[in-house]
């Protein structure tokens, strides 16, 4: 085998394991009703591929030569183990009118691997860690390494939530139309907290946080396919595009972070944008809009301002109103104080965020402080600018956004 | 079918400071649930307040420890419990959405735990 066809081959796994591991784990899964030894199946069935692609070629259906080869893998261990325990008959029941051709796509089996991931039985981070694993097929070293904590905390979180998947029996189903709706707001919250995770980085060039990013936007890729009818799964989307076009702006050729306001918008992924503001449209048609539709309605505002200053903060204002009916977070309302700011003046911003003193939830918080610095210095009161600043420093550990503020620190001594 | 056990907590002060009308809506609410999930419900009680509660420990010499109280001295005590059979974790939870909850709202819940 040539360097060369090595590459491609290598290449060729590395995309069907980000595209199709759910759809394969999934198709496994109906086989072995166990969501360990199904892992165990697809894993073997990912290095098989690495050498048998190379001997044969890639096959024209990768997702489906990995399906038939895992659910083999699959059938071959639960009979050897009904063999040793003849007692047991083959858990394979249901495999009636199973085609291996079937596994190109079935949506509502990796659909089911997702909802499962996301019950509300199991608590938050692990549902994030869980769809990281199962659904995007991420080792436990880099949902650790994503998370900032350490891999044997990791696997201990996930052996816990599959441990209660089993003996709880949360099942493999997709929630009826009642319980739908509920449901499916913790999927969407789950790949937006896999996003951010992955769109604030805690700085250094860590590739797992990019990868992070590309496995959430396939992940809302996939449920924009599977549910092309919701509204909130389109906003999802489109919140992630219009984010992520961003990117190349973000940082300075040192790696520190660009302010939006200071940002080159000529850098911003112009094919990203238009597709995520054909998503809003769609995202905004349902009545009331949800609050996904409403953050990327927000960040189409932006997306659109050909510069900051251009930037329609009446209407930003006027869409933060109505997410804080939907979505009254205190850090929802902290963004619409400072879209405030903007909109009507750095008094009016001051105003807005006096109102917030108090809570609670925003105390340790340091974009608050930063904001009424960023005010109180528009309005030329500097040594109430500097203490406001010096207040955010206090309350962030993240070195790169100390060295910024300290930079800002600095500009107003000079 | 697995089982599941379905812990009521609730609020005692809540309870105690009830008039009789409301103690007997709580029981025929009960009751309601009864019938309706009478195919599912395997065993089920209402406990008698935790001021009648005793609870025995090993003293560590060999002997036993006897002290008065609940085990968990918190707001909300164990009221009841119900087991029920139904296929999985949903529909345990459907089950526990339908229990009649007594009391001010967030002072009252019900644990869902599965049986070995």
């Amino acid at each position: 085998m040539t360097t060369g066809r090595r590459a491609s081959v290598a290449e060729a796994v590395a995309e069907a394991h980000r595209k199709q591991w759910a759809l394969v784990l999934a198709a496994t899964v109906r086989v072995t009703r166990d969501l360990d030894l199904a892992e165990e199946c697809v894993q073997d069935a990912y290095a098989k591929a690495l050498v048998a692609w190379g001997d044969t070629g890639i096959p024209d259906r990768p997702g489906a030569w990995l399906t038939t080869t895992a659910r083999n893998r699959a059938v071959d261990m639960i009979r050897r183990e009904a063999f040793l325990r003849t007692t047991i008959p083959l858990l394979a029941g249901d495999e009636a009118g199973y085609d291996p051709q079937d596994g190109e796509d079935i949506p509502d089996e990796r659909l089911r691997l997702i909802f499962t991931c996301c019950h509300p039985a199991l608590a938050p981070q692990s549902q994030v860690a869980l769809t990281l694993r199962l659904v995007c097929g991420l080792t436990t070293a880099q949902i650790a390494r994503a998370f900032l904590v350490g891999e044997a905390t990791m696997a201990a979180r996930i052996t816990r939530a599959k441990k209660k998947i089993a003996a709880a029996r949360i099942p493999y189903v997709i929630p009826d139309s009642e319980e739908l709706p509920e449901r499916i707001d913790a999927v969407l919250t789950v790949v937006d907290l896999l996003f951010t995770t992955g769109h604030v980085a805690p700085s250094g060039p860590d590739l797992v946080h990019a990868d992070v990013i590309s496995r959430a936007t396939d992940l809302a890729r996939t449920l924009r396919e599977l549910l092309p009818g919701d509204a909130e799964v389109a906003g999802l989307l489109a919140l992630i595009l219009l984010t992520d076009a961003r990117r190349a702006a973000r940082l300075d050729t040192s790696g520190a972070p660009v302010l939006l306001a200071d940002q080159d918008r000529a850098r911003w992924d112009r094919a990203a944008i238009a597709e995520g503001l054909v998503l809003v449209r769609r995202a905004l048609r349902r009545r009331p809009p949800g609050r996904f539709g409403l953050r990327a309605a927000i960040a189409a505002v932006h997306a659109e301002a050909p510069s900051w200053e251009a930037t329609d903060w009446q209407e930003i204002v006027g869409l933060y109103d109505l997410l804080i009916r939907r979505w009254p977070t205190p850090v929802t309302a902290l963004n619409r104080a400072v879209a405030i700011g903007f909109a009507r003046g750095p008094e009016a911003g001051l105003t807005a965020l006096a109102e917030l003193a108090d809570a609670p939830q925003l105390a340790g918080y340091p974009y608050g402080a930063v904001a009424r610095g960023e005010f109180l210095r528009r309005l030329g009161r500097t040594a109430e600018a500097r203490s406001a600043f010096e207040e955010a420093l206090k309350t962030t550990e993240n070195m790169v956004e100390r060295d910024s503020l300290r930079a800002r620190i600095a500009e107003l001594d000079g | 079918m697995p089982q599941y056990l379905l812990l009521i907590h609730d609020n005692e002060a809540d309870w105690d400071a009830a008039d009789e009308a409301e103690h007997r809506a709580l029981d025929e609410a009960h009751e309601v649930f009864n019938r309706e999930h009478a195919d599912v419900i395997v065993a089920s009680a209402h406990l008698q307040p935790t001021s009648t509660a005793t609870v025995v420990r090993e003293d560590g010499r060999g002997g036993h420890l006897v002290t008065d109280g609940a085990y968990a001295e918190t707001k909300e005590a164990l009221g009841g419990y119900y087991i029920i059979d139904v296929p999985d974790l949903d529909a345990a939870l459907a089950v526990a959405k339908r229990l009649p909850f007594f009391g001010k709202v967030g002072d009252a819940a019900v644990e869902v735990r599965p049986l070995y």
